[in-house]
């Protein structure tokens, strides 16, 4: 029973996300319409944009990861052993299944996406594919499937865009307060432009925190396990995925096209840990340690 | 009044409850069933089709021929999960000695087409081996919903039967030998 509650929950989760994101945009509208004197109907415009982009997150993420990695759609005659992996854990599954695509990139890594089983999305990096045994393969794609049968999938997208769109801004500004500095003394008119764009990057600064706590919220270390525990269920081979992992964790090709927005999807930290060891981008640690993984994995 | 009449409103909405539960749970077994019917139906489809290759390059082996079309054949009339699951089994046995044979004969097994349609039949196997397993899960599930309070006293009500699991290992169906 499990299994099922971790779904409800998810689908709870979504909801929860994607009305926070309303109402974090319609409260920074406000703020700015009281202090600039703009007035509600500024509100409005700002209460329906975050709405449609909360909305459009829902249905149009999938398309919108996919297309930030330029990943496409392959079909049985394309890689027949990926494809029959698939579509054979899905039959163990008993899943519908999901359109498979493929990103050009050495970098060894997967993911699924999508906003449900019927709507969902198997893709892997051309790098795990030449890593991986057929073994060591079919662990990773059971671990995806599992995510896709716990509506992961779809809390996951609308979290990449919806808290990703937040951490990026935040990232933005918080990079232009370092690097850009405040040049005040050569118009005289921008300057209470500037003043806004500093008080937002402050706003930010200080939102990216909580901001990277909400991600944390929704990608639990939890879900992880839970995945990897019922992926192994669905191979019967824990060891396959254990390898797997471990052979991730020794390959350090950063992957070219993530970012903090979609680090959470894949089956593994696409960035390379050792190198970026700032106190920002430690928070958005998406993943429980690969070793722990393997340690679980190992005693089943 | 009314508290018996609360009381037997609640009752029966339980029953409901437990009775929609067991229809769905028996609803995934039949569909899960059908799922493994389809690799089956896929599996006897490519057996004639093999059969005529082989014959073109080892014609003298007759009997081997005559063994898998019978074994077929008895997989195509087999009814439920116990009998399709030992008919596939003699099958798999009857294709294993086939390709047992195949091994002596060179230009068979460099054959594109006999290549090809091994390859289709190993696939073939494993989705059977993955809906069984799908299915074996889903029978769990609804002989577990069978067999436990307070949904045991309704089954046998509404005369829900348990279903047959898919071809369990002959070790476990054998009862245990105790001797002193």
């Amino acid at each position: 029973m499990e299994i099922y509650s971790q779904i409800s929950a998810n689908k709870n989760k979504t909801w929860l996300i994607m009305l926070l994101f309303v109402v974090f945009i319609a409260t920074l509208a406000f703020i700015f319409s009281k202090a600039l004197g703009y007035g509600l109907s500024f509100v409005g415009i700002a209460l329906i944009f975050s709405g449609l982009i909360s909305i459009g997150s829902y249905y149009y993420s999938d398309k919108l990861v996919l297309a930030t990695l330029k990943a496409r759609e392959i079909e049985m005659q394309d890689n027949p052993l990926l494809f029959r992996t698939v579509e054979n854990l899905c039959i163990g599954a008993g899943l519908p299944i999901p359109k498979i695509y493929i990103v050009n990139d050495s970098s060894p890594n997967a993911f699924a996406t999508g906003r449900d089983p019927n709507h969902a999305v198997v893709c892997v990096t051309t790098g795990i594919l030449s890593l991986l045994n057929k073994a060591e393969l079919e662990g990773v794609i059971a671990h995806e499937l599992s995510h896709i049968r716990n509506y992961d999938i779809r809390l996951m997208a609308v979290v990449a865009i919806l808290v990703g769109f937040i951490a990026i801004i935040a990232d933005m500004f918080m990079r232009s307060l370092w690097w850009g500095g405040i040049k005040d003394d050569d118009n005289r008119g921008s300057g209470n432009i500037q003043l806004i764009f500093l008080a937002l990057g402050i706003v930010f600064a200080i939102l990216s925190p909580i901001v990277a706590t909400l991600i944390q919220l929704a990608v639990s270390r939890k879900r992880e396990f839970l995945a990897d525990a019922s992926g192994a269920l669905l191979t019967r081979y824990p060891e396959g995925l254990a390898s797997a992992l471990e052979k991730l964790e020794k390959d350090k090709t950063p992957l070219k096209k993530a970012s903090n927005a979609t680090a959470h999807l894949f089956i593994e930290n696409p960035f390379n840990r050792k190198s970026s060891q700032n106190w920002f981008a430690s928070l958005f640690n998406t993943h429980p340690s690969i070793d722990e993984r393997i340690r679980i994995l190992r005693s089943m | 009044m009314l508290i018996p009449i609360a009381i037997l409103g609640v009752v029966l909405i339980y029953v409901w409850f437990i009775y929609n539960g067991l229809i769905t749970a028996r609803l995934r077994v039949s569909e899960a069933f059908s799922q493994i019917d389809v690799q089956l139906k896929r599996r006897t489809d490519l057996i004639p089709n093999l059969v005529e290759t082989v014959k073109g390059y080892a014609k003298h082996e007759k009997e081997l021929f005559e063994k898998v079309t019978a074994e077929r054949a008895n997989l195509m009339s087999a009814n439920g999960a116990n009998e399709k699951a030992k008919a596939n089994d003699g099958l798999s046995n009857a294709l294993k000695s086939l390709f047992a044979v195949a091994e002596n004969y060179p230009t068979l097994k460099a054959s594109e087409n006999f290549q090809k349609l091994q390859d289709e039949l190993s696939d073939t196997e494993n989705k059977i081996a993955y809906s069984r397993q799908f299915y074996n899960s889903n029978v769990l599930d609804y002989n577990t919903k069978l067999t436990i309070f307070p949904n045991v006293l309704f089954a046998n009500l509404f005369a829900f039967k348990p279903s047959e699991f898919f071809g369990v290992d002959e070790g476990d169906k054998k009862p245990v030998k105790v001797s002193f």
